[in-house]
């Protein structure tokens, strides 16, 4: 598996039909992301690195064993662990959770798709995947990656607010809750962000 | 042949294939996807279709042919069949796929005997067919010409 330094994305693909994971694979690369398949849930967190040491997922060790992924797609009814299982392992992994899963299946079933999107998942695909679905991936990719920005620049600032004033412990949960609810209290953030993250940038 | 009538013959062919029901959207999705990187594609994807349709009749056939019936197995087959003729296209083997399911939820061996042949007769027409239209497309680069798009 060679890194392709045109895709600026990684996906990850699962499905246990072999016909779909050439296709998926396929409808992936021409629209320009790197791809992985695997054939089970199982070997996709393995590939994941789940279950190992936590916080690995840096994207500055290349030789580590897991790779970096930016988006998850993956079959509904496999053999196994389901999709479903699939989802909830990853959004139950705190150094997996971030990334964003996609579920597709070829049954219309409500309770299945509302299951899915309540677990975790972004969106629920009917097959067979066409090529116009590609491109409502980006978006999730593109947060992911700007999330993780968010994440190490927060974190690259509250080394230097621990190095510069005593900061009580009280804000600094403060700001991790709003990085985990994704932004729901700005108020308590801005003021840190403006004092401190300009000079840096 | 020149090459206009090869295109030509090879442009009816497959528009009745669509006409008739044996192929679908999906089967064009499959042709736009194939390109430079990828030229063979959709012989690829077709092949693997014929592989693994093949090998799951034969399963239906021991699977349904004994004395009780495991209709559970059955399902699962058909719905992987299902699976791979929606992803190519094969839209007549599909439908009668959505039929053969019903008989596995009714438990019905007769039913789903007869989907079966059903099944099996479709599966058939549509590999002929599509063995049909990839010679049409031989016969057209070997005068020299290239491929029309249906799209």
């Amino acid at each position: 598996m060679g890194v392709d330094r045109e895709a600026e994305f990684h996906v990850l693909a699962v499905d246990d039909s072999l016909i779909d994971r050439k296709l998926i694979e396929r409808l992936l690369r021409t629209s320009s992301y790197q791809v992985t398949t695997v054939d089970s849930g199982s070997k996709a967190l393995e590939l994941l690195g789940l279950g190992e040491e936590p916080g690995l997922s840096s994207p500055a060790s290349p030789d580590k064993n897991e790779i970096e992924v930016n988006l998850i797609i993956t079959d509904y009814c496999m053999p196994g662990m389901t999709g479903y299982d699939l989802l909830k392992r990853i959004k139950g992994s705190s150094s997996l959770k971030g990334i964003p899963v996609v579920i597709m299946s070829s049954e219309n079933v409500p309770s299945r798709i509302n299951r899915c999107l309540e677990g975790g998942a972004e969106e629920f695909f009917l097959k067979p995947i066409q090529l116009s679905d590609m491109t409502r991936l980006r978006p999730y990719m593109q947060k992911g990656k700007v999330k993780e920005q968010q994440q190490s620049q927060q974190q690259q600032q509250q080394l230097q607010e621990k190095n510069i004033t005593s900061g009580s412990s009280n804000s600094n949960s403060n700001k991790r809750k709003a990085m985990e609810d994704g932004g729901i209290f700005p108020e308590k953030t801005r003021p840190r962000l403006s004092s401190s993250s300009l000079a840096s940038v | 042949m020149e090459i206009g009538n090869l295109q030509r013959r090879y442009l009816d062919f497959a528009s009745t294939l669509f006409h008739e029901g044996f192929l679908d959207n999906q089967f064009t999705q499959l042709q736009q996807l194939q390109d430079e990187s990828s030229p063979e594609f959709v012989l690829e994807v077709v092949t693997l279709f014929f592989e693994d349709s093949e090998k799951l009749l034969d399963e239906l056939s021991r699977t349904l042919n004994q004395q009780a019936v495991d209709f559970k197995k059955v399902d699962a087959h058909v719905h992987q069949l299902k699976g791979s003729s929606a992803s190519i296209g094969a839209q007549r083997v599909k439908n009668v796929c959505v039929a053969f399911r019903n008989c596995c939820e009714e438990m019905n061996q007769e039913g789903c005997l007869r989907c079966l042949r059903q099944v099996r007769n479709e599966y058939f027409l549509v590999k002929n067919k599509l063995e049909t239209l990839f010679a049409l497309e031989q016969q057209i680069v070997a005068a020299g010409g290239s491929v029309p798009m249906m799209w």
